[in-house]
């Protein structure tokens, strides 16, 4: 028997038994689309917060003062205390090492806002003017601590900010009060929304040196570096850390944390779950396989008679097991072509539905979603098929 | 040609063993005309499937055309009963998915040959067995006459040297009976091997040769004076 007389044959057989082909060919869908779907909800997720920590910076390293470690004798890095500072003058050791492109200080603090008799509590951002090219902020007008103005009374003001106290006038120019000092508004930051959890629009930025002043500190609460490029990232890590130790009486009391590291992380646990949603999703395949199975043993005991038959018009046991097969293949197919639709659907819905995650499903996930319901409807199959090659020709058609 | 030699094909009953055919000898000559009569049980259905090679003795010797068949492969059987056997039952035995003109050409379809030929063939057969009006209909919107004759050129579709009709009329009332017969006995005109199985007395004295069977041994074996 020919293979294309074997398909066109099942085909029918298929396309007879409508009621009973639909419900097997919706069980496998739902199976695939549960995979191709969830894997695109898990792989979204998952590229949202890459997207979310690669826009804070490029090439970042984080220094932060204490040593963040659960082991050792340091007792200061377990209570968030520390010996010794991280101070302005590490930061500048820093800045002059050779993988270093910039760097910014940072302190964070609260402060009341006054101006054309507005009041309001904002966090205020102490650093230099490295802050916003390190930190990808942008602003919309302006400048921060241009150069030969290093020392001025400078501030910039968030763009909600700068909306809630200037509705109707130029911010630039304007004199503030923050704390108990006077400053200049000399730039105001673009809109960009909340990234990481909190919200560039409604904070403001001073120099580090008025920052400490206000708060009376010394300490840094951080320093943001900038590697010169990717591949420099770990040295310049090394360089950091030794350098720090050097300056603190060889005593590493300081962490570097580096982005890439940080993404690496959650990417490493966002895979993890995404895989571990396929898994789960890859069940329901198993589940409609044994459907597979349970169906095609009914078809051949409903159909023992036209085996009978089929067997004494000259079929071989090879043709019979053949045709049976080639029923569950045509089915298992024919599910995993419409779940790969659905499953594109819904993360189509997903996508239009939450803009901001980009809800693709994987190439891996479709391909093994759909490999994996061709697979199970295959062995699924074997059992009935063999069972009706096996058929005996003259019980069969013995049976009315 | 066909020669069964000592043929013995036995069942189990629990623990009793049942000769359904107990050392059967017969030879049967190309275009013969023959029924094969007794009662229920008498091992007349056994003997025709075992023609058939649907069932395997449990001894002797069964040559077709020369060759013996018993010994062959599982393979080898399913294409003789493709070529060279045509199957025509009580019960028709089409399939209800396809209709009037698949269920010709599904023997064809078995032995691989290509749609161009098929339908052809196909529509010869539908030609000679009167079917043309009816040949995409599908079994159950046909008559019982329709069905059998359907059934007939399924079975003829491969130009058998031998038809096989197990209780051809049976679910047919006797004139629709008649005409079937006519038209199995236009075949045996034509120098196809007729064997008969039934329990009709005025069928099976229709046919030249006429065998009686009676607990798996041949009783009777007479030549039809009028034959």
């Amino acid at each position: 028997m020919r293979l294309v007389d074997t398909v066109q044959i099942s085909f029918k057989t298929v396309l007879s038994y409508r009621i009973r082909s639909f419900l097997i060919v919706l069980a496998m869908a739902l199976g695939v689309a549960a995979v191709v779907a969830l894997t695109a909800l898990g792989d979204g997720a998952r590229n949202y917060v890459i997207n979310q920590f690669s826009s804070i910076g490029t090439n970042l390293l984080v220094v932060l003062p204490g040593r963040a470690e659960t082991s050792g004798a340091f007792l200061g890095a377990v209570l968030g205390q520390t010996p010794r500072d991280l101070t302005l003058k590490d930061a500048q050791l820093i800045g002059r090492l050779p993988q270093v492109r910039r760097y910014a200080p940072l302190n964070v603090g609260e402060a009341e806002l006054s101006a054309a008799n507005r009041l309001r509590t904002v966090t205020v951002l102490g650093s230099n003017a490295h802050l916003i090219p390190i930190r990808h902020m942008v602003l919309a007008q302006g400048s921060f601590l241009a150069h030969g103005t290093e020392s001025n009374a400078q501030i910039v003001l968030g763009a909600k900010i700068a909306r809630e106290f200037f509705p109707r006038t130029q911010a630039i120019g304007q004199r503030v009060r923050l704390g108990d000092s006077r400053f200049l508004v000399s730039g105001v930051l673009m809109s960009q929304g909340e990234t990481m959890g909190y919200d560039t629009d409604e904070i403001v930025i001073v120099p580090i040196n008025h920052a400490q002043v206000m708060f009376n500190t010394t300490s840094l609460f951080r320093i943001l570096i900038e590697a010169k490029n990717h591949s420099e990232i770990e040295s310049a890590k090394q360089a950091i850390l030794a350098t720090v130790k050097q300056s603190h009486d060889e005593e590493e009391d300081i962490t570097v944390i580096t982005q890439d590291a940080i993404l690496s992380t959650f990417d490493r646990i966002l895979q993890a779950l995404t895989l571990a949603v396929a898994g789960i999703a890859a069940i329901s395949l198993i589940v409609a396989g044994i459907l597979v199975m349970n169906v095609m043993l009914v078809a051949v005991s409903q159909r023992t008679t036209e085996i009978g038959l089929l067997k004494a018009i000259g079929a071989s046991s090879a043709d019979v097991r053949r045709l049976f097969f080639a029923e569950a293949v045509l089915l298992s197919l024919a599910g995993a072509i419409l779940g790969f639709s659905l499953g594109q659907f819904g993360s189509l819905m997903l996508r239009l539905t939450f803009p901001q995650l980009p809800a693709w499903p994987p190439a891996w996930a479709s391909m093994a979603g759909i490999t994996v319901a061709l697979i199970t409807g295959i062995l699924a199959s074997m059992l009935p098929a063999s069972k009706a090659a096996k058929l005996d020709a003259v019980n069969a058609l013995g049976k009315k | 040609m066909i020669r069964l030699t000592a043929i013995t094909r036995t069942f189990h009953m629990g623990d009793q063993a049942v000769y359904a055919l107990n050392n059967i000898n017969l030879q049967i000559a190309s275009g013969e005309y023959i029924s094969i009569m007794g009662p229920s049980g008498s091992g007349k259905s056994t003997l025709l499937n075992i023609l058939g090679l649907l069932d395997k003795p449990d001894r002797g010797r069964y040559e077709l055309d020369e060759k013996l068949v018993t010994d062959l492969s599982e393979i080898e059987q399913a294409q003789i009963r493709r070529e060279r056997i045509g199957f025509v039952f009580q019960s028709f035995h089409l399939v209800p998915r396809l209709t009037a003109a698949e269920n010709i050409e599904l023997p064809l379809t078995l032995s691989g040959m290509p749609s161009e030929q098929r339908q052809i063939r196909v529509e010869q057969a539908l030609q000679a067995f009167e079917l043309k009006e009816r040949a995409q209909h599908r079994p159950a919107e046909l008559s019982g006459g329709q069905r059998q004759r359907v059934a007939i050129a399924r079975a003829t579709i491969m130009q058998p040297s031998v038809i096989l009709a197990d209780e051809p009329t049976g679910n047919l009332d006797h004139q629709i009976g008649a005409e079937v017969m006519t038209l199995l006995e236009d075949l045996h005109h034509r120098g196809t091997t007729l064997i008969v199985v039934t329990h009709d007395r005025e069928l099976g004295a229709r046919a030249h040769r006429q065998i009686g069977m009676r607990d798996g041994k041949i009783l009777t074996d007479q030549a039809n004076a009028t034959g």
